[in-house]
């Protein structure tokens, strides 16, 4: 087979060489000089630059609408909607930027090919001009910039006390829950705490005490949440494509999202006319071999489901169990 | 020192001082450890040449994977052995495909092969000089990208795989061979071969800069230079600035590897036991990281430019619009490039407030980029243009420039980053912005500057063929993986069928690998052209594009020295295309302005 392979090579090499040295040789014969030879090939390129330039934006057009229905569904979070509405805003900037500059590019080489015997037009520099489209682009992109800073500082504004905190603990290859029960407050975990019994390494205290875990992520609607997001072992990172949110998972650090939930699963269910869909969390950092495998399922139901739902978790801690702790929860715990 | 002012002695006028080097040359002074910048710059175009070749057949392997992940092909067992077993890819080696291929494009194509091939042949070329300011430095640079190409070529091999933790090898993966096998040999490897590459990189840099400086021949003055020496010294500063970082980045990575410090890791349990590293930080590595990371997307990318400015004025028989204006812009974007590198890191739980600042300073590099691309296209306005493979590579360049950079504000902008970062969105952005922008920048310098390495020309009409193929199978696979991101596809997925929402992208995943093993196709035709016109191709004339440039003046035969009599004098600027009042639509630099006299301007320099 190798061998085969291996003549196959040395058969197209050989054929190649010989296709060559007969258009060297015609060539040769047809006494065309240099500069006849461009003023013959070059208007071929240009038109095939013009085609392509032609078939390339229908083609452009053609593709966005054809894939349009594969693309993500309108946003089913707060700050999701104000973002799909700032890149509809960039996509339209810089589509009608892609083809004005692309049609410059390609119409000027048809237009300008190569002449006999004529000289392009000597012009080595403006500065209005230059001024011009130094400061264009500058007004355009500000006005980019102060609105999308804007969302930015919404989006990532840590002060907001009214979400239910819940953790996003990541490790090689899937991801854990806890919730925070009645307090709203997570009980801190250390990573030398971690056992068997204790997967999150949760220190035994008390606002660890009505935490639950669980191994799929239920959100409420309309009510809002900070995820707090760590990491056992390597860097993962939390990314929930229909929330528009994404954050890393560190190891060391403990790093926060906090969004408002808009559409219940069956909600968006029924707006795609799909039974069978479900928001999903996906790891979205490069973690090893089972990278890929490594998601979660969402869920975002009414308050009355959600109650019903986190009654049938398991407790971090047995009900029964004392705060009382060994000493392997005693070291201090503040790495957050 | 000495070396220069040897070299600057030589200036003047020694017409024997070549001829006794070409007495001493034997095969092994000539071809393997010479200290001739034209035979270095053959050496490292050559081993990039190889390099891209093994790179891009790992992006096939991948991407067959990635179209049809159910269907058994059994070559992959005969070629890869177990780690294709029952003609499957193996999950982790497809992770190694894509690191492997991610740091060979980046690191030794585009940056040893790009700068090391056009700096190398342009800088003494160009400016008038007999040779690189140092000559041994010059050739300990080659020898170490070797080496480091070598290593990084053996690591292929290892058994337990090569470095598989992305080309950003990212710790804590990177740092602990429990986490994934590539992250044992193989990432020592990885680590020793880039060391090698940034000593490499430095001393060609440091090389490349004081030559520019010290070695300009008699009235070649900053603003006589061509572009593309301007691009390469700017590259070679950002460069000497920035991989010094990187250095320390993977030292650092190492001592926590081999000898158990925590400069990277802490809080870690794995396989069922805590780690002892304690107090170090994930997060200081990506900054260490891009704060090369960043520059280097520009490293690669301004020798493209400025090889095109070259190509595309000559091409177009008109001087480049707005030549100070291209010096500023490449200035500020390398000025700018280093202070961005935080938009790779907005979702890393980095502070918000520094995120906004590196969204103000990410979007203004768009500005000098906008003017870059204003003035290619005024430069292309009422020309008299001659579309050789060289200058149809120049425009596809120009093209994905202003394709790729144009989501580049979509992504550097902090807001939208968040449900985009690390989709095949950013995949689409970062390929046609830095991969074919900069790979067709250089192929249209391999083209133009063929003559000048060995004496003939390539084929134009293969050129031709290879450019059509190229530039549609290139815009084939890059604009519908933009789809993909926006469908919320992770990058670096062996499968996307984890989730169901995924399923429909089969059919673009298809279409965009055809497209791939299409441009695979049209690179083997260049290939061919390549290596057979280093052999049998046609007899250059010695200024086949009629280019203003020095290095069109110094016989095409190599001589040892580049003008076997005295090195020329520059009278003026090299864009002196089109002038009127001049018969030929092309002056030379060597041309006084005394012999001139109907088509001075005052505005002459």
């Amino acid at each position: 087979m190798t061998l085969l392979y291996i003549l196959g090579i040395v058969f197209f090499i050989v054929v190649m060489v010989r296709i060559m040295n007969v258009i060297n040789l015609s060539e040769e014969l047809s006494g065309e000089t240099p500069d006849e030879q461009i003023a013959r090939e070059t208007p071929i390129n240009a038109m095939g630059l013009l085609i392509f330039l032609g078939i390339g934006l229908i083609l452009f057009f053609v593709t966005i609408k054809a894939y349009m229905p594969y693309m993500l569904p309108e946003a089913a979070s707060v700050h999701g909607k104000q973002t799909d509405f700032l890149l509809d805003v960039n996509f339209i900037i810089i589509i009608a930027v892609f083809v004005l500059t692309q049609i410059a590019l390609f119409w000027f080489v048809w237009k300008y090919k190569y002449r006999k015997g004529e000289k392009a037009y000597y012009y080595p520099h403006n500065n209005t001009i230059e001024v011009i489209w130094t400061v264009a682009p500058t007004i355009v992109l500000a006005g980019l910039l102060i609105t999308g800073l804007k969302s930015w500082n919404e989006i990532t504004d840590n002060q907001r006390k009214d979400g239910m905190n819940v953790q996003i603990y990541s490790k090689q290859f899937n991801f854990v829950t806890r919730y925070s029960g009645k307090d709203n407050t997570l009980g801190q975990s250390y990573f030398m705490n971690i056992s068997d019994d204790n997967p999150l390494g949760v220190k035994k205290e008390a606002a660890a005490m009505d935490d639950k875990i669980a191994n799929e992520l239920h959100l409420v609607v309309n009510k809002p949440v900070m995820l707090h997001m760590n990491s056992q072992d390597v860097i993962h990172s939390m990314y929930l494509p229909h929330f528009r949110t994404q954050m890393n998972a560190v190891p060391g650090m403990t790093t926060t999202f906090y969004f408002v939930p808009t559409i219940t699963t069956s909600e968006m269910r029924r707006k795609l006319n799909n039974p069978k869909f479900d928001y999903v969390l996906l790891c979205n950092k490069i973690c090893g071999v089972s990278h890929y495998l490594m998601n979660m399922k969402v869920v975002v139901e009414s308050p009355a489901e959600f109650k019903v739902w986190l009654a049938g978790q398991k407790n971090v801690f047995a009900a029964d169990s004392t705060l009382a702790s060994g000493s392997a929860t005693t070291q201090p715990l503040t790495i957050n | 020192m000495d070396t220069i002012q040897t070299l600057h002695e030589s200036h003047a006028a020694d017409a024997h001082h070549t001829h006794h080097h070409e007495h001493e040359q034997t095969f092994w002074t000539k071809y393997l450890f010479t200290t001739d910048h034209k035979v270095i710059s053959k050496q490292f175009l050559i081993t990039a040449v190889f390099m891209a070749f093994l790179a891009m057949g790992m992006s096939m392997l991948f991407r067959l994977q990635l179209a049809w992940p159910d269907v058994k092909m059994p070559f992959l067992e005969s070629l890869l052995g177990q780690w294709g077993k029952d003609g499957k890819l193996d999950p982790g080696f497809y992770l190694a495909l894509v690191t492997i291929h991610g740091t060979i494009m980046v690191f030794f194509v585009l940056t040893g092969g790009l700068s090391g091939t056009f700096s190398n042949l342009l800088i003494p070329l160009q400016i008038g000089a007999r040779d690189m300011a140092s000559g041994l430095l010059n050739m300990l640079s080659y020898w170490f990208f070797a080496g480091s190409c070598l290593v990084m070529f053996i690591s292929l091999f290892v058994e337990s795989g090569p470095a598989s933790g992305g080309w950003t090898i990212y710790p804590p993966l990177s740092a602990l061979p429990q986490a994934i096998a590539g992250s044992g040999l193989g990432m020592d490897l990885w680590l020793v071969s880039m060391i090698f590459f940034i000593v490499s990189s430095l001393l060609g840099g440091i090389n490349y800069v004081t030559t520019v400086i010290n070695l300009r021949t008699k009235g070649m003055s900053m603003t006589r230079l061509p572009l593309t020496i301007w691009a390469f010294t700017i590259t070679a500063i950002l460069g000497i600035l920035s991989f010094p970082v990187l250095f320390a980045a993977a030292l650092l990575l190492f001592f926590d590897r081999t000898f158990g410090t925590s400069f990277y890791l802490t809080d870690i349990f794995i396989d069922g036991a805590p780690l002892e590293h304690i107090g170090g930080s994930p997060i200081l590595f990506e900054h260490l990281f891009w704060f090369l990371g960043h520059p280097e997307v520009y490293i690669v990318i301004l020798p493209a430019l400025g090889l095109a400015s070259e190509v595309i004025s000559v091409n177009s028989r008109k001087p480049i619009f707005g030549y100070k204006a291209m010096i500023g812009s490449m200035g500020l974007i390398a000025f700018l490039s280093c202070i961005v590198w935080g938009h790779h890191m907005f979702i890393t739980g980095m502070n918000p407030f520094l995120g906004s600042v590196f969204v103000v300073t990410t979007l203004m590099v768009a500005i000098p980029s906008a003017v870059k691309v204003f003035n290619y296209i005024a430069t292309l306005w009422r020309g008299n243009i001659v579309l050789t493979p060289a200058m149809l590579f120049a425009i596809g360049l120009v093209s994905f420039f202003i394709s790729g950079g144009l989501t580049g504000i979509i992504l550097g902008d902090s807001a939208l980053d968040i449900n985009i970062h690390d989709t095949y969105f950013v995949v689409a952005h970062f390929h046609i912005v830095m991969g074919a922008s900069a790979i067709f920048g250089m192929l249209a310098g391999v083209y133009h500057w063929f003559p000048r390495m060995f004496g003939r020309l390539m084929n134009k009409n293969l050129g031709y063929i290879h450019f059509w193929l190229t530039l549609i199978s290139v815009y084939g696979v890059f604009f519908p993986m933009h789809f993909i991101g926006l469908a919320g596809v992770p990058r670096r997925y062996y499968a996307n069928t984890a989730y169901a929402g995924f399923d429909n992208l089969v059919g673009i995943n298809e279409l965009i690998t055809v497209f791939a093993l299409l441009s695979g196709v049209a690179q083997l035709v260049f290939a061919f052209n390549f290596f057979y016109s280093i052999f049998k191709g046609k007899k250059s004339p010695q200024n086949p594009w009629k280019s203003n440039t020095l290095e069109w003046t110094a016989p095409l035969s190599d001589v040892h020295g580049n003008w076997p009599g005295e090195i020329p004098t520059v009278h003026r600027w090299p864009y002196d295309y089109g002038k009127p009042g001049h018969e030929d639509d092309f002056i030379p630099q060597t041309v006084p302005f005394s012999a001139t006299p109907g088509s001075n301007r005052p505005d002459d320099h």
